[in-house]
């Protein structure tokens, strides 16, 4: 599904990432952990096409993405939420998710029908399926966090991606919240079949449903593979030691 | 279905019975206001609802205006060709000049903007033999409205009147399809941008052409506006594409409320109003203009509309 | 082919609209650098300045070192005005969207202009050349250049130089240097921010104030010299870079020389010619000369 073939970004000098490549299979859940400044979020926006890599290639679904602009990404099957939360607050629960779902089922051009009903239907059944249905009509800005995450979560889905990448979906959350969140996002993800690679930092949660997983230290690759192998490997213990 | 009370309807009707009250000088006012309310209206579609502030949509205004007073009186082409083109050359021009705006942004679009317009402005000001230069184009003859006077009700009024019937009728039509556009998804997918353009581009928008899109729209309405304006000021002046115009504009647009859609159109039927009176006792209007601003600005930073909308709010819930 | 002096002399003409324009626009970019808003009411400063030196010299007389007591006056009196503005006013627009500190720099250019004309009136006024300079114009290369020319284009660099100075080595100038790159951080460490806001208000207005007050001997005093001004202000910290000390002063050595010269060769272009130049600097290399690119 998704490919990273040694890539590589510096910034003014600094390498945020240095030859890097991962590789996700077709409905696979992944996940890429690493410290803080690890290069996580760059190695995202590297995929995402926020960013242009100085080296390597970024291949979708058997299709060369290198450099192509974050929209055309997200045309292609892609789907993204952000770590700080990324919505439009003053718009309604309900027009953020439609907004995906008009951008993507390409009613963009439409200059003249009223916006309103359109997908109506398909925006509440995702609200509904996130629990967002009773606040379709509240102001976005006005959620609270948790609620914002989820409604951050609804937007990337309504692009209806095939790969869904999601930074820090459960940062600032609950013990609660995060348990019901990651038990949101497996269950959607089996539903749609989607292929998700996520980033976090809490690692109960990673090895909770990751069934691979990726550590990133200082832009590089240090292990790469399943969850027990990861847990086990003397480099990464080496890493983490310490991050208690 | 509640009842709702049809505004635009009812306002298009009280605007038509203006030159019925006979007085000259109401019919005039009220086709200042008319004009410049689509001169803001079509700025709210940037600013608004895409979130990018231009200091210098003059210039469109400014080219719409020359193009339909070259049109009609140099060329002695009908009203009927001489608006529309109006229209398109503006939008033309917002799409050359838009193209290299939308790629900045901020600061540095608000300075391109007003780079362009000064550029409009200094080629209307010096190109004597098309524009005029700085003396402009006195004299743009009225379009030819003596089937008008063959009307019911028309025959008694004068070519003022008659022409601003016209506008009346023009500038609903062209409000009617802003609306539309507002409204469309087309409209939300320029919200998502004003929102938040980073999210928009991960849900497939590109941005740049939904930018340059709205730039072109709201250009070409501020053409047809100020071809509306060339002929009702019986005179194409270049002063029409200078900053202190977008200032103007934009000020209606601010005051009047950005976050409605009739927001700018109230802000220009206040300020031409309030002009109106203030003139009558000072001639320190701009005094006056940048205190209310200021005084504004801390209470009000809604706009008049945004306040009136939360008195409104205020009122339904006490009733 | 126009002669080596006219064209020298022309350069020189060039040069002291630059250095006028150095003065107003490095206030310009010097609050657009730490307070990030662009002030419309500059322009404005620069006006009063001009008036107010009109207004000191008819008080104090013809005279050796007047005209040099009623420009500083001038200036400080418009700084004083600038800190009080800033203190009273626009401090509480801090947290507004930028739109709205815009709108009120806006309406500034209204009160104040209009201020003017009721206290001084429509018609323009002159200021006397000070008497130190006002002798027999200099010959150099077979141009005239007047003293007080000379004056100004000495006195730029001059100003610039002291500017940069302070810039680089007080503790003030550090402390405005970090502010223009992060304020936050700056208030953190516990530094007055407010003050130093006002300090930085207080600054560019007397630099603007300045300069319309030791224009008034060669140009009329008159309302519409603010809209007209930073209009001009605006090429030039576009050319030189928003932000950019020395960039602000390239820019307008660079808006002078294409002023003076367009006029020479395309008279009728010439303000087509600075817009224009303002905006291939946009679309090529928007943050100018030697800005650095937006956030």
């Amino acid at each position: 599904m998704l490919e990273v073939r040694g890539v590589r970004k510096s910034f003014d000098g600094f390498l945020a990432v240095n030859d890097a490549s991962v590789s996700v299979a077709k409905g696979q859940i992944a996940a890429i952990i690493g410290p803080n400044g690890a290069g996580k979020t760059t190695l995202f926006n590297l995929i995402t096409g926020h960013l242009r890599p100085d080296a390597g290639a970024i291949v979708l679904e058997g299709r060369d993405i290198t450099g192509l602009a974050p929209h055309d990404v997200c045309r292609l099957g892609m789907g993204r939420s952000f770590q700080r939360t990324n919505i439009f607050p003053k718009l309604t629960v309900y027009q953020n998710v439609q907004a995906a779902f008009l951008s993507h089922r390409g009613r963009g051009r439409d200059l003249w029908s009223r916006v309103d009903e359109l997908y109506r239907a398909e925006t509440e059944s995702l609200l509904g399926s996130l629990g967002l249905r009773e606040r379709a009509g509240e102001v976005s800005g006005f959620l609270s966090h948790g609620g914002q995450k989820q409604l951050e979560l609804g937007i990337a889905l309504a692009s209806e991606p095939s790969l869904l990448l999601l930074d820090e979906p459960t940062a600032g959350m609950s013990v609660t919240e995060t348990r019901e969140t990651i038990r949101l996002v497996e269950r959607i993800a089996r539903e749609r079949g989607l292929t998700l690679l996520f980033t976090e930092h809490d690692m109960e949660v990673v090895f909770s449903i990751a069934q691979k997983i990726t550590v990133l230290h200082q832009g590089r690759i240090i292990a790469d593979g399943a969850p027990a192998d990861v847990r086990a490997d003397p480099e990464v213990r080496r890493v983490y030691l310490g991050e208690r | 279905m509640t009842r709702r009370i049809p505004w635009g309807l009812l306002l298009i009707a009280v605007a038509l019975a203006v030159p019925a009250l006979g007085s000259r000088f109401y019919t005039f006012l009220a086709n200042d206001v008319l004009i410049w309310a689509l001169f803001a209206t079509s700025l709210n579609l940037l600013v608004g609802y895409t979130g990018l502030v231009s200091f210098g949509h003059a210039a469109y205004f400014g080219i719409g205006a020359y193009t339909t007073g070259i049109l009609m009186k140099k060329l002695s082409l009908p009203f009927l060709l001489a608006f529309p083109a109006a229209g398109v050359l503006a939008g033309a021009a917002a799409l050359v000049f838009g193209f290299f705006c939308v790629r900045l942004t901020r600061i540095y679009f608000a300075m391109l903007t007003l780079a362009f317009a000064q550029i409009v402005w200094a080629i209307c000001f010096k190109w004597n033999e098309v524009t005029g230069g700085e003396q402009g184009m006195p004299e743009i003859p009225y379009p030819s409205l003596d089937w008008m006077g063959r009307l019911p009700l028309l025959g008694s009024l004068r070519t003022s009147d008659h022409f601003y019937l016209v506008s009346v009728v023009l500038v609903a039509l062209c409000l009617w399809l802003l609306r539309r556009v507002v409204g469309s998804p087309f409209g939300r997918m320029l919200t998502t941008i004003r929102e938040n353009a980073e999210r928009a581009e991960f849900i497939g928008v590109n941005v740049r052409r939904y930018e340059l899109a709205a730039f072109v729209l709201a250009g070409a309405f501020a053409g047809l506006a100020g071809g509306l304006f060339g002929i009702f000021n019986r005179g194409v002046f270049p002063d029409f594409a200078y900053w202190t115009k977008s200032s103007e504009v934009l000020i209606m647009t601010l005051l009047g409320g950005m976050g409605m859609f009739y927001g700018p159109a109230l802000g220009a039927l206040v300020l031409i109003l309030l002009n109106q009176q203030i003139v009558s006792y000072t001639e320190y209007w701009p005094f006056v203009l940048g205190t209310i601003l200021i005084v504004l600005l801390f209470v009000f930073p809604g706009g008049l509309a945004g306040a009136l909308g939360t008195a409104a709010r205020r009122l339904r819930r006490a009733a | 082919m126009p002669d080596p002096s006219f064209i020298f002399a022309q350069s020189v003409s060039g040069l002291t609209a630059a250095m006028f324009l150095f003065l107003i626009a490095s206030g310009l970019s010097l609050i657009f650098g730490v307070l990030r808003v662009l002030n419309f009411a500059h322009g404005t400063f620069y006006m009063l300045g001009a008036y107010a030196a009109f207004q000191f010299m008819l008080w104090l007389g013809p005279g050796r070192g007047r005209f040099w007591l009623a420009a500083l006056g001038a200036a400080a009196a418009v700084a004083v005005l600038g800190g009080l503005i800033e203190r009273f006013l626009f401090r509480r627009l801090y947290g507004a969207e930028e739109l709205y500190q815009l709108l009120f720099t806006y309406a500034l250019v209204l009160v104040l202009g209009d201020a003017t004309k009721m206290l001084w009136g429509t018609q323009q006024k002159s200021v006397s050349l000070p008497p130190e300079l006002d002798s027999k114009p200099l010959t150099l290369l077979g141009a005239t250049i007047p003293y007080y020319n000379l004056f100004i284009i000495l006195l730029g660099p001059l100003i610039a130089l002291a500017f940069w100075l302070t810039l680089q080595r007080t503790r003030a100038g550090r402390f405005i240097r970090a502010a223009a790159l992060d304020r936050e951080t700056l208030g953190a460490l516990g530094v007055n921010v407010d003050a130093l806001y006002t300090g930085v208000f207080v600054l560019a207005s007397f630099l603007g104030g300045l300069g319309g007050a030791l224009i008034s001997p060669m140009r009329a005093t008159t309302p519409g010299m603010d809209t007209e001004i930073i209009v001009e202000a605006f090429v030039v910290v576009v050319i030189g870079g928003l932000g950019s000390f020395w960039g602000t002063f390239f820019g307008a050595l660079i808006y002078g020389q294409v002023l003076s010269f367009g006029i020479l060769f395309f008279p009728r272009f010439s303000i087509f010619a600075v817009f224009a130049l303002m905006a291939a600097v946009l679309i090529v290399r928007p943050w100018g000369l030697l800005g650095r690119p937006l956030k």
